[in-house]
């Protein structure tokens, strides 16, 4: 279903409904993303963080409305769409180096195994230094702590020079240091590389202060602002359709009274 | 010794055995890296089954090998990874398999040289035209594989990341497994059913402690898999007794024993904090520059 | 066909049978809770060259297979505390067991072929050639092995259900596993003695979990179990024994059984839950799983 694109707008979403099974996930969601805009997906388990990202990488069909990413219906396999997973642990059963995982994201959906080549390994090396993880390079998967996977990951995602970045929950099992490394890499990467990035998350606060603006799903509905918008007591009390309390405290905000 | 290669037998069993080695160790690769050690081990004793069968009917038993194997493997790819439920289904269909084998045996006088024959294997037996079949199938099978290569590596290491690169994950997945019932299919001609696992799983969980390159991994457990192997015939040949299958599996349990207690690839030395970005927060405690502590 | 039943072979049989049913039921739900069929897979193999060795070396079978399984086991007890990303080293154990069965039983085949028909049994059962002495044998070890079951059967719940909070609450987790693991041996061992190496899993799983998936109550789910393990091992020797055809073997009787009964609670278990689902929809129900 097309959507007239307008300019800029990397993602556009029009009424979109989305059912899992007999479950509504969404009611008619509507919302855009900008060029280079960097939001923050937050909402309580079940709400449709995930689901939303599948919608946008063409795995899942909406049930109503339309959605165009880049001014064109989601399909999968685009190339300017980066996607990161969410964390897994990767037991040690696999005989595999990080470059190797990051060069999947290269080629890793081309036939065949795949002739050597300086100008792919070179260009490896170049989006593993910008993660900060070139000296990771050779070291065997299981090996890597959970930032390093993470970085790794985040690098696989940059290969095709995505123009949308999408993470799903980069900071779950992370802790606070960590955190901001990777909430730092990628407000470093959107700087550089002006790409959208849609980071879903529990928790707002690590990235605070460097997001343009909140995507919050809960109750079937969402809402998208600017941070100061979308998270006050009004704006959430009105979502869920229940009293909700916004706090702030040491330039931190905190939902009290619904989960998140 | 070497007057031992005068014997058609001998060379017959040497040509299949070098090809199914080298066919088991790329295949195992995958096998152990998709946690499938299990299916590895039933899908075999599910081809008793078929080839018992196909003794009862009067074809060549790897027919009936196949058949039965290939089913099992595709069931298995299409239940998917819902590791508790599926294992004890096929845990159930393999018995069932099993016993099954043992009834179509029964009824045929002189079973039990039949039944040792497809469960323990013999380098006896291989004909001229086993070594061609052989051959032909695990050409076919190397070459589907090497084609699904990159694919296949990316969905068992990324599956999430791969089905959104717009890769077939499932289909890779039930694909991959055929490919494993052929090259199981083939071994199970010298190594018998019982102990394919073992040519199978063993070099490449070997290899897998020494090297973190895939390429190279297949290459050892290759190298592995062709020293058993010919060791394996030798011995079988010399003795007259010993059967290869026993062989093969003591020489992988030997080599990987060690292997696995003590060999570690190098880890990868980290020279001072790991990250070079530039962070600024506002407000907030500047992180620490934490040695990453990598837990292994 | 009546005095066949009436006969010392067919009561042996039965009184087998019985044994080793009651004790792979219960044992068997422990099995299957605690997702270990392929650890006792691996036992099976491990009997199997306890027994062929003790053919060989000209010992009684079930002496061999207590002695191997029960080092076997020990082995497994210590490893299985991080059970998981095990497998390969289970399944390397289990070759390196089977193929020294395969070495040992085809030295003992290769005597005659007596010996080969014999060693038939070592892989697809013996009950019919079970002696007294052996059943009494049997009979000991399963008392043993309620014994220890009933002493160690919550906690061991405990332990398999919830692991961190279990060690939390200092409940000594690596001797429960072992210990369970000896029991899992030796009740490996009866069903091996039964219905032979290769088969013996299907008594110890199919029965078991047929009954969790009717009912995830522990009593009444081990209850069940006892019930589909007895119908199991009887059904099997009455339909080799009066068999409408050639009489099929017992080990294929008892392992068809076990299949037929796993995948008819499993059919019955689809249709009563796709049938709950479709009946009710659950307001209330936790929004937890979203499908990722």
């Amino acid at each position: 279903m097309e959507v007239p694109a307008e300019p800029g707008h990397v993602v556009s979403l029009d009424k979109v409904s989305v059912h899992l099974g007999k479950r509504l996930i969404q009611s008619s969601m509507s919302f855009s993303v900008e060029e280079g805009e960097f939001l923050a997906v937050l909402g309580p388990n079940g709400a449709g963080k995930t689901t939303l990202l599948r919608l946008l990488l063409g795995l899942i069909q909406p049930s109503a409305g339309s959605i165009s990413v880049f001014g064109l219906p989601p399909r999968r396999g685009n190339r300017q769409i980066g996607y990161v997973p969410q964390f897994r642990d990767w037991d040690t059963g696999i005989a595999i180096r990080a470059r190797d995982v990051v060069r999947l994201g290269l080629d890793g959906h081309r036939w065949g195994p795949g002739l050597p080549s300086k100008k792919r390994e070179s260009a490896i090396d170049e989006v593993l230094k910008e993660v900060g993880a070139l000296d990771l390079a050779e070291a065997s998967l299981g090996e890597l702590s959970g930032g390093e996977q993470q970085r790794v990951l985040i690098a696989q995602a940059l290969l095709t020079h995505p123009r949308l970045l999408l993470l799903d929950e980069p900071l779950a099992s992370l802790d606070l240091a960590r955190e901001a490394e990777i909430v730092g890499l990628v407000a470093r990467l959107r700087e550089t590389r002006k790409t959208a990035v849609l980071l879903v998350t529990h928790d707002v606060n690590p990235m605070l202060s460097k997001i343009d603006g909140v995507l919050f799903l809960a109750n079937g509905r969402c809402a998208k602002g600017p941070t100061t918008e979308v998270i006050t007591s009004a704006a959430l009390s009105e979502l869920y359709g229940a009293p909700v309390e916004v706090v702030g405290a040491l330039g931190k905000l905190f939902v009290v009274g619904a989960p998140i | 010794m070497l007057d031992l290669l005068h014997y058609q037998f001998m060379r017959n069993a040497l040509i299949t055995g070098s090809i199914v080695a080298v066919l088991s160790a790329a295949v195992g690769y995958f096998i152990v890296a998709r946690s499938l050690t299990f299916a590895a081990h039933a899908i075999p004793n599910i081809g008793f089954a078929g080839a018992a069968g196909a003794v009862l009917v009067g074809i060549f038993p790897v027919y009936g090998f196949f058949a039965f194997a290939l089913a099992a493997a595709v069931g298995i790819g299409i239940m998917g990874t819902r590791a508790h439920e599926r294992d004890i289904v096929v845990a159930v269909l393999m018995t069932f398999a099993l016993g099954l084998g043992f009834l179509f045996l029964s009824l045929y006088s002189g079973y039990a040289q039949r039944v040792y024959g497809i469960l323990f294997g013999s380098i006896l037996g291989i004909s001229a035209q086993n070594v061609l079949i052989t051959g032909v199938a695990a050409a076919i099978d190397l070459v589907l594989l090497l084609a699904i290569y990159r694919p296949l590596l990316f969905c068992t290491v990324d599956p999430q990341a791969a089905a959104a690169r717009g890769l077939p994950v499932a289909m890779l997945s039930v694909l991959f497994l055929a490919l494993a019932a052929l090259a199981i299919s083939l071994s199970a001609q010298m190594m018998g059913a019982l102990l394919v696992f073992t040519l199978l799983v063993g070099p490449a969980a070997t290899a897998n402690r020494l090297t973190r390159r895939p390429g190279i991994t297949i290459l050892i457990a290759a190298l592995l898999g062709l020293t058993y192997v010919w060791v394996g015939i030798g011995a079988a040949a010399l003795s007259g007794r010993l059967p290869v299958s026993f062989m093969v599996s003591a020489l992988a349990f030997v080599v990987y024993l060690p292997v696995r207690l003590w060999a570690r690839p190098n880890r990868n030395k980290k020279t001072g904090p790991t990250l070079n970005l530039d962070i600024t927060t506002t407000g907030r405690d500047a992180p620490t520059e934490a040695e990453e502590c990598s837990i292994l | 066909m009546l005095d066949l039943i009436a006969s010392d072979l067919f009561r042996n049989a039965v009184a087998a049978g019985t044994i080793a049913a009651i004790t792979s039921a219960l044992v068997g739900y422990f099995v299957v809770l605690r997702a270990q069929a392929f650890a006792g897979e691996a036992l099976t193999d491990i009997c199997f060259a306890g027994s062929a060795g003790a053919a060989l070396a000209g010992f009684n079978p079930l002496l061999g297979m207590l002695a191997f399984s029960l080092t076997g086991a020990l082995g497994l007890g210590l490893l299985s505390n991080r059970a998981r990303g095990r497998d390969v080293e289970i399944g390397m154990a289990l070759s390196m067991a089977t193929g020294l069965g395969v070495l040992f039983l085809s030295l003992y085949a290769h005597h005659s072929a007596s010996h080969a028909t014999a060693g038939m049994s070592l892989l697809f059962g013996s009950i019919l050639s079970v002696r007294p002495e052996e059943i009494g044998l049997m009979l000991l070890c399963a008392i043993l092995v309620i014994i220890v079951l009933g002493l160690i059967s919550r906690p061991l719940l405990f332990a398999t259900i919830d692991p961190v909070a279990a060690r939390a609450r200092g409940l000594p987790t690596l001797l429960l596993s072992v210990s369970f693991m000896l029991i899992l041996a030796v009740a490996v061992a009866m069903c091996v003695l039964t219905i032979g190496a290769l088969l013996a899993l299907s008594l110890l799983v199919a029965p078991p979990a047929a009954a969790l998936r009717v009912s995830r109550r522990p009593n009444r789910a081990i209850a069940l179990s006892v019930l589909f393990g007895l119908a199991v091992a009887w059904g099997g020797i009455l339909a080799s024994f009066i068999g409408p055809w050639k009489h099929p073997p017992i080990g294929f009787s008892i392992s068809s059984l076990g299949a037929i009964v796993y995948l008819s609670a499993y059919i019955v278990e689809k249709r009563t839950r796709s049938l709950s689902m479709r009946s009710s929809e659950h307001p209330g129900k936790e929004v937890m799983d979203e499908g990722r």
